[in-house]
């Protein structure tokens, strides 16, 4: 296969951008590790996915987009909801069940969805979601409101079949959508290449639908958000879809339950020494960026998880009177008269 | 009124909603140039034009998925799969994605979309080209489901499905789209969750659905000539259920049999059973009898299939069976 990584890009991201990118990473990598946290505690019930190490992939992509773009993400899906600016505290009150939840208690920690922010859902039935986005776009398309729809998955979907019939429409129609594949190395607990055809699960096949191979380092913010800048302009202008394959590493299992045992030491310990947010943290520092600044900037999102995780554990358990209420659109659950 | 087959009331409906409403869209396998490979949408293509009326790839999820995607985020889309049977290759799409996701959103979304499908038996086509699948979405809450019996139903409920802001499952039987009937001329919209009483009798009440509604029609005909009066209720829709107006047909007649196409098991007349067993009890005079395919694949052969598929004559004999 000829597929490379792309090379960074030319220094020519500014300042209060590479500011925004490292504040919303440090923000997401916090809000995972509270979540973590919580869960220990047991507070956090069910399941959670999540999203430690990757956090440069949904930085990139958030600070790229327009505010009224569509985001489209997985079950792993806390830091791109979060990452179009939906409200920490309703999101945290979610994974704790609790009436002031982003969904009221109804959707659970797979499900965020912040509709006014553009988090247009967290689809937890794997590739389920590239065909929605695919609609979405073609709304927008239809519609000429210039919108573009990002969709992120995992490495593991590209083994589905929503998969396909997602790129090859999106192809045919020519559609304002970009699909991301954020390539963790395994598909929940088996390395992916055990169990896919070619290398690069993405990029290897965005021949089949006429496509550029874009693989990328998903570990570093300045590439994301660069390649999201190429992808989400494309889209914009008219120039149809594309698939980006980013590389990168879950620093946890699969799930909550899951230590990840299945994965060898070295390759944990050379992952963990790509980490996204100490590399933009080394990387800010060395551009010039005050340690002071970069101290302000990391002691906020410390407050802010506090102050979110503060609200979500005072709030009051979700309402059973929500059980029945919007299935429908007049908001019933009403199917008998 | 004008006289128009099933097809034509189909392609009617849809015309005029796109004519009314501009974010009506419709898409499907061979819906464009083709007209749909029952001629139930010939013309829209021609009048609409591409954009509107857009040819899909034989990819399901696809096609339903891109319906979901536009309905929440403004479209009204109608999505067509071509027979009902390959629900089963988009039904995460279908009962996972659309049916819960206004729920766990808490209605943060909505999703306005008609998904058409050809339904049922009667063509020969076999098991994987013959299901009646109205209890598929009846199973899953938060889809509404409607089956129309008629061209007037045909045209009025599909639009009323249209401009429905959920979403809808409206199957159309495939025996029926030749069928001729009289329908009314300008508007027509008919709401969903009304069943229809088509004729009135004093000592049973016959319950149908789609192609079933003009064999227990004729079966009560039959009836007729033997001295029972039945009662004839066109269900039309499924979710919602208008047991309103089934139940007060039943505490009248005293006696109620279900007519379905579908395999016995779960049947949407053993739901209904259930409500009048638990309802109205105290007004049955008899057993609650459903007539259904027995539970097996349909088979294909004509005389298979028409023994399996419930008959005016199955329907007379069980009728009077059961009432004497």
């Amino acid at each position: 296969m000829s597929t490379q990584v792309q090379k960074p890009p030319a220094a020519d991201i500014d300042r209060p951008t590479r500011l925004r990118l490292y504040q919303l990473m440090v923000e997401l990598r916090d809000f995972e590790q509270r979540a973590y946290e919580l869960f220990l505690e047991n507070l956090v019930r069910g399941t959670s996915h999540l999203a430690l190490g990757q956090e440069a992939i949904a930085a990139g992509y958030a600070v790229a987009m327009r505010a009224d773009d569509y985001t489209f993400c997985t079950y792993r899906g806390h830091g791109h909801t979060l990452a179009r600016g939906a409200s920490m505290a309703a999101a945290m009150a979610e994974l704790l069940g609790r009436g002031n939840g982003m969904m009221h208690g109804k959707g659970g920690s797979m499900h965020l969805t912040d509709v006014k922010h553009g988090a247009m859902g967290s689809y937890a039935i794997v590739g389920a979601h590239l065909p929605i986005a695919a609609g979405a776009a073609w709304s927008a398309q239809v519609r000429k409101s210039g919108q573009v729809a990002v969709c992120f998955f995992g490495d593991g979907t590209t083994n589905i079949g929503a998969f396909h019939e997602a790129l090859n429409l999106a192809v045919v129609w020519k559609l304002p959508v970009v699909f991301v594949c954020e390539n963790n190395q395994y598909m929940e607990y088996t390395p992916i290449r055990s169990v896919t055809a070619v290398e690069h699960p993405a990029a290897d096949r965005a021949s089949a639908y006429g496509l550029e191979s874009i693989l990328t380092d998903g570990n570093d913010a300045d590439v994301m958000y660069d390649i999201a800048r190429q992808t989400i302009g494309k889209a914009r202008a008219g120039g149809g879809p594309s698939l980006v394959e980013a590389l990168t590493y879950r620093h946890g299992g699969h799930s909550r339950g899951d230590p990840a045992k299945y994965r060898p030491e070295a390759e944990v310990r050379e992952w963990l020494s790509r980490d996204p947010v100490k590399r933009y943290r080394e990387r800010l520092l060395a551009s010039g960026v005050s340690e002071a600044e970069v101290n302000e900037i990391e002691t906020r999102a410390q407050q802010k998880v506090d102050a979110a995780t503060e609200e979500a554990r005072n709030g009051a358990p979700a309402t059973v009177d929500e059980i029945e209420r919007q299935v429908w659109s007049d908001g019933s659950a009403k199917w008998r008269n | 009124m004008a006289e128009l087959s099933f097809r034509e009331a189909i392609a009617a409906g849809i015309a005029q909603e796109m004519e009314r409403d501009p974010l009506v869209y419709f898409i499907g396998e061979d819906v464009g140039a083709a007209g749909g490979v029952f001629k139930a949408t010939v013309g829209l293509f021609e009048r609409f034009g591409p954009e509107r009326v857009r040819d899909t790839p034989i990819s399901e999820q696809a096609i339903i998925g891109a319906a979901m995607g536009a309905a929440m985020t403004g479209l009204r889309p109608i999505a067509e799969i071509m027979f009902s049977d390959f629900l089963a290759t988009c039904w995460d799409m279908v009962a996972n994605q659309i049916a819960k996701t206004r729920y766990m959103t808490d209605g943060q979304v909505s999703l306005p979309l008609v998904i058409r499908t050809a339904n049922g038996g009667g063509t020969r086509f076999g098991a994987q080209h013959s299901q009646s699948l109205e209890n598929w979405g009846m199973a899953v809450p938060g889809l509404k489901v409607v089956a129309p019996s008629t061209p007037a139903d045909a045209k009025g409920l599909l639009a009323g499905a249209i401009r429905d802001p959920d979403p809808v499952l409206f199957f159309e039987q495939k025996s029926l789209y030749g069928v001729k009937g009289d329908v009314p001329d300008g508007e027509h919209v008919e709401a969903l969750g009304r069943a229809k009483v088509l004729r009135d009798g004093k000592d049973c009440t016959i319950v149908a659905l789609a192609a079933m509604v003009p064999r227990a029609m004729a079966a009560a005909d039959r009836l007729a000539a033997d001295g029972i009066e039945a009662t004839v209720v066109d269900v039309r829709s499924l979710v919602p259920l208008d047991t309103r107006t089934i139940l007060a047909e039943v505490r009248k007649t005293g006696r109620l049999f279900t007519v379905e196409e579908n395999p016995r098991l779960c049947g949407w007349g053993a739901e209904l059973a259930s409500i009048a067993a638990d309802e109205c009890f105290d007004d049955l005079d008899g057993p609650i009898v459903r007539i259904t395919a027995p539970h097996v694949p349909l088979p294909a052969a004509d005389v298979l299939e028409d023994a399996a598929m419930p008959s005016t004559g199955r329907i007379v004999q069980t009728v009077l069976r059961s009432m004497r």
